[in-house]
């Protein structure tokens, strides 16, 4: 069986890594690359705890190959502070408690911020729906949805 | 696994022909993949569709006719606001497939050749009267999307076979189609049933339409009976009752954890009623 070249960059760095063609990105963002911030939670597309942006787009990293990524840019969770700085969704998550176990949190980091860049000024239900594909089994949502509405708030002054 | 990127469809065509073994087609992934996760599905040849060109793109011909790629993902469906006018049935339809993780992914052909009969955006496909461009070792043929699914997870291709264009006629004027589902949440669920409704007026006169069901049989359902329930009315009460006669009577589904077959068929019936309504508003100019 043969592995497969695969060229890509990465938050902004390019990488390259061999895949087994049956990788999924998931697979080789924690394996091959080193970046274990996504997480695997039911590995089948339901509960987005893998959540990247691949070519700008938000997907689960565990339904496409890493063969795919040939090419392409992802933006995973490590790329989201700048330094020591965290974005203002990770400030916010923080200031309303918007985690418990924290093992959702940085596919809804991401998800969230791909509908913030999007949508600057979403309804509360815009929230609820775009991040609908985001399981958390311990806060209940809502302390996750006010930190979102608080961030997109804030970063609508900033902007 | 051997993994191919084909450059055309003639190479996918001939590579899957002359494969051995489990072979499948790879554009969106996400029903392949979690085929593969599950162990449902372990191809010895997977291939590839994105590098060939044409797959990414949406055109809309001087016709008024649409092309869709075989990779086009449901959000860009939706970020269409050409195809949304045209056909806002069929991308309300593909819309509500899966997550928005997903729909940066799954596409109509996919969700197509999945042969589901609770796929939500086949319904909207077949009331449109869409069809598909088939590729196969033998040259290529059109097959309306209605004939695609033949039972649960099965289709009419041919090995070696492979859709390599959908395909939705012109809208022309003082038309609207619509498409509903019934499921016990508002997102991430499956159909309990489906109802499409695409329909032409004259004046306040329906003078064409299609009905299409879904999740109520082995496949996705046109009705032709529904639609001549209320061609040639102007949608009136009588009209209706009709139409949801029609669609309950071709109704033939199974009782499951989602719902009796009972329920089905009595749903199926009110989604007609209010899915042409839908469409018939959309006709008069409504926007929604």
């Amino acid at each position: 069986m043969s592995k497969h070249h695969v060229t890509t960059t990465v938050n902004g760095d390019a990488v390259e890594f061999l895949a087994d063609p049956r990788e999924t990105l998931l697979d080789c963002l924690r394996d091959h690359v080193g970046l274990t911030g996504t997480k695997e939670g039911c590995g089948t597309g339901d509960c987005g705890a893998c959540s990247v942006e691949l070519d700008g787009t938000l997907v689960c990293s565990c339904l496409v190959l890493g063969v795919e990524a040939n090419g392409k840019t992802v933006n995973t969770i490590e790329g989201m502070a700048s330094g020591d700085a965290l974005h203002p969704l990770q400030r916010k998550f923080i200031e309303h408690a918007a985690l418990q176990c924290g093992f959702c949190t940085p596919g809804i980091l991401v998800a969230a911020k791909a509908l913030l860049d999007k949508n600057p000024d979403p309804t509360e239900e815009e929230v609820r729906y775009w991040l609908a594909g985001n399981l958390c089994r311990c806060t209940g949502y809502d302390k996750i949805i006010r930190a979102v509405m608080d961030a997109a708030a804030e970063l609508r002054e900033a902007a | 696994m051997n993994y191919h990127l084909a450059t055309s469809f003639e190479e996918a065509a001939r590579i899957a022909a002359n494969a051995g073994g489990t072979t499948r087609f790879l554009a969106g992934g996400t029903d392949v993949l979690v085929q593969m996760r599950a162990g449902m599905v372990l191809p010895d040849d997977l291939i590839d569709l994105k590098a060939i060109p044409g797959t990414d793109a949406m055109t809309q011909l001087a016709d008024g006719s649409w092309q869709i790629g075989v990779a086009v993902p449901g959000a860009r469906l939706g970020a269409n606001a050409d195809l949304c006018r045209d056909w806002p049935g069929v991308v309300e339809g593909m819309e509500l497939v899966g997550s928005t993780q997903v729909q940066g992914r799954a596409t109509l052909t996919g969700n197509l050749c999945n042969g589901s009969p609770a796929a939500d955006s086949v319904p909207g496909l077949v009331a449109a009267g869409a069809t598909v461009v088939i590729t196969g070792p033998e040259g290529s043929r059109e097959l309306p999307v209605e004939e695609v699914p033949t039972g649960p997870g099965k289709t009419a291709l041919n090995k070696g076979e492979l859709i390599s264009e959908i395909r939705l006629p012109a809208r022309g004027d003082n038309a609207g189609d619509a498409y509903l589902r019934f499921t016990p949440r508002t997102e991430m669920d499956i159909a309990v049933v489906g109802c499409a409704v695409s329909l032409r007026l004259d004046g306040d006169k329906i003078v064409e339409a299609r009905v299409s069901l879904g999740a109520v049989a082995p496949t996705v359902l046109l009705v032709a009976e529904a639609a001549d329930a209320i061609i040639g009315t102007t949608l009136d009460d009588a009209a209706l009752d009709a139409l949801a006669a029609a669609a309950s009577k071709a109704a033939k589904p199974i009782s499951d954890k989602r719902g009796s077959a009972e329920y089905r068929i009595e749903i199926a019936g009110v989604l007609a009623k209010r899915a042409a309504k839908i469409a018939y508003g959309r006709a008069k100019g409504d926007n929604k």
